[in-house]
């Protein structure tokens, strides 16, 4: 199964919202905790190791413009 | 009472060849009394080649060292003829603990596959180890096979030549010379012998020591291997409860990096460390202190001409994940039937390049493995310690964070899927056996299939006809008939046959698979026989 990187959210808005909503009033520790629990909880659901490594790939090439 | 540890077992004795007037010529040197050394000096004298140990010690190891021995290295001492004082004496465990900071996190059972004379593994002292083989080779030298051990005897040269290695030898009574026309080093990681050549040993030092501490106690846990990741008496740290036998427990204590190694050792240093993680009321006897430095590195090449290296003086890994003395015993388990075959000439003195092939693929295969345990056991950054971190925080409320739990991967016999002296396949029967495999054990009748097995090239024919025995220019290859109904468990088919009905193996000496079919085709056979030692 190759990465969606197409929008594939419904209501966009209200999940970016609950995703800083989790981070309000922690300290950076606590943060960074529930951001590596959230990276592999979100990467076993996914499974399929090839479409973890296009993740990992898509995540440290920001500079890379879109054709 | 004298602990084995302290017992001269074979101390100095003159031996002839240190008043000839010309150096003797040994067709097999090996240098080191360790577990390989032993094991490899078993082999040799099993094929009959004369073969003399030299070591500068006189006694077995000192404390526990590598206490834990998988299945694999278990079936290689059957064959060797001493695995069951091994098992009898061994403590069998399957189920484990794992802590983190003050809680455990979760338990497993390690649930072994059925249908095999061999347990997962067992934990022993390398003294006792040590022992049994020792007492192997000496009712092998009883029975008047070539073998011959000479403590007290250090090597302090090593000089190679085109058809033999020269070696000066110091003794109580002076120096000596001996030659060898084979020399397995067999030294140990800090191994004299690579020194003496001036030859590599490279790879990743871990800034990280543990102290290793055996315990003689009399206490109610029950037989499980505990792990701490960040305990309370260990804050920051990890640490690590294994049981042995004779009420001796094995603690290894993580203690970071910059310390003072000698003073750590001291016992007013290690029994509060050891109180704070067992209690303060638990009575116990300090045996063995030791700190090692975890480090995963290997020689370029485990053969340089007639010099072979095996175990730690090849390859040496860091200990979670019984890699050590267990990876080391299936390095002579591959080199010896080669030798036999080269020296008796039926075998180019090439087949001993794969040795070098097929065990540095092995070695690898452990390093890796053993790079990632110490990877998760001791992160060398933050984030590498958030992920840990988070990943035991989960694997307390979701199983699937458990598999990511990384405190030793338990060794697994390696398959020489590289090899060049693998045949043909025969895709349709199980992925497990294939060429380049170690054969899985099975019931077989009353006993198992590799008590049957090795030791020679064998046609393991199930379901399908072959010859009684066949020679390829001097090479004998046997049949050993199985009939896939006599097969009460199953094991024999699942593990062997899959949903063919019939299958033919050819199994080297050391119990690898070298090539398969579904049925008997003597070209084919004499073929991959004649590259499974090298001829072509």
């Amino acid at each position: 199964m190759a990465l969606i990187t197409s929008p594939n959210i419904v209501d966009p808005d209200d999940f970016y919202a609950e995703l800083i909503a989790l981070h309000q009033g922690r300290s950076k520790e606590e943060s960074d905790a529930i951001n590596a629990r959230l990276v592999l909880l979100l990467a076993n659901h996914i499974g399929d190791r090839k479409t973890l490594s296009e993740a990992f790939e898509a995540a440290t090439l920001q500079e890379r413009t879109e054709p | 009472m004298t602990k084995i540890f302290e017992t001269p077992l074979y101390p100095y004795q003159r031996s002839p060849d240190q008043d000839r007037a010309t150096p003797a010529r040994h067709p097999a040197v090996v240098v080191g009394a360790g577990p390989i050394g032993l094991a490899a000096a078993i082999d040799c004298a099993l094929n009959d080649i004369p073969v003399v140990v030299l070591d500068e010690n006189d006694k077995v190891s000192w404390g526990s060292r590598a206490i834990c021995f998988a299945k694999r290295p278990l079936e290689i001492l059957d064959r060797l003829g001493c695995g069951d004082p091994m098992v009898v004496k061994g403590v069998q465990w399957r189920h484990g603990k794992v802590f983190f900071r003050d809680r455990q996190v979760y338990e497993f059972d390690l649930l072994p596959e059925r249908g095999h004379k061999r347990p997962a593994f067992i934990n022993l002292q390398q003294y006792w180890f040590e022992v049994f083989l020792y007492e192997r080779l000496k009712a092998l030298a009883a029975e008047g096979k070539p073998v011959e051990i000479r403590g007290g005897n250090r090597v302090v040269s090593v000089r190679p030549h085109d058809d033999h290695v020269a070696l000066d030898v110091v003794t109580p009574e002076g120096p000596y010379s001996v030659e060898a026309e084979w020399l397995i080093a067999c030294d140990g990681a800090l191994s004299p012998t690579r020194s003496l050549l001036g030859l590599d040993f490279v790879g990743r030092v871990f800034e990280d020591n543990f102290l290793i501490a055996d315990v003689i106690m009399e206490v109610d846990f029950p037989t499980e291997r505990w792990f701490w990741f960040d305990p309370p008496f260990n804050p920051g740290q990890s640490a690590l409860l294994h049981r042995q036998p004779d009420n001796l427990w094995r603690i290894d204590l993580q203690i970071g990096w910059n310390i003072d190694k000698d003073k750590e050792k001291q016992p007013e240093r290690v029994i509060p460390r050891l109180k704070a993680m067992l209690g303060e009321e638990v009575d116990f006897e300090l045996e063995w202190v030791s700190i090692y430095t975890f480090q995963c590195r290997r020689m370029e090449k485990f053969r340089h001409g007639r010099v072979l290296f095996a175990g730690d003086a090849a390859h040496q890994v860091s200990p979670f994940g019984a890699r050590g003395a267990n990876s080391g015993l299936q390095d002579t388990d591959n080199l010896v039937w080669k030798l036999k075959l080269v020296r008796d000439g039926l075998a180019p003195e090439s087949l001993l390049d794969s040795y070098d092939a097929e065990r540095v693929h092995g070695a690898d295969e452990n390093l890796l493995n053993s790079s990632r345990s110490t990877d998760f056991i001791t992160p060398k950054s933050d984030v590498s310690r958030l992920f840990r971190d988070a990943t035991l925080d989960l694997a307390a409320r979701h199983t699937f964070a458990r598999p990511l739990v990384n405190s030793g991967r338990l060794s697994v016999p390696c398959t020489y899927d590289i090899s060049p002296l693998n045949g043909p396949d025969e895709a349709a029967l199980p992925r497990r056996t294939r060429p380049g495999a170690p054969a899985p054990d099975a019931p077989l009748g009353s006993g198992w299939l590799l008590d049957r097995l090795g030791g020679r090239f064998q046609l393991l024919a199930i379901g399908t006809q072959a010859p009684d025995s066949l020679d390829v220019d001097g090479v004998k290859v046997e049949t050993l008939r199985v009939d896939p109904n006599d097969d009460p468990s199953g094991a024999l088919g699942e593990r062997f046959l899959g949903t063919a009905s019939a299958a033919l193996y050819l199994m080297r000496p050391d119990q690898h698979v070298a090539a398969r079919w579904r049925t008997y085709d003597e070209a084919e056979v004499r073929a991959a026989l004649s590259k499974a030692i090298g001829r072509s």
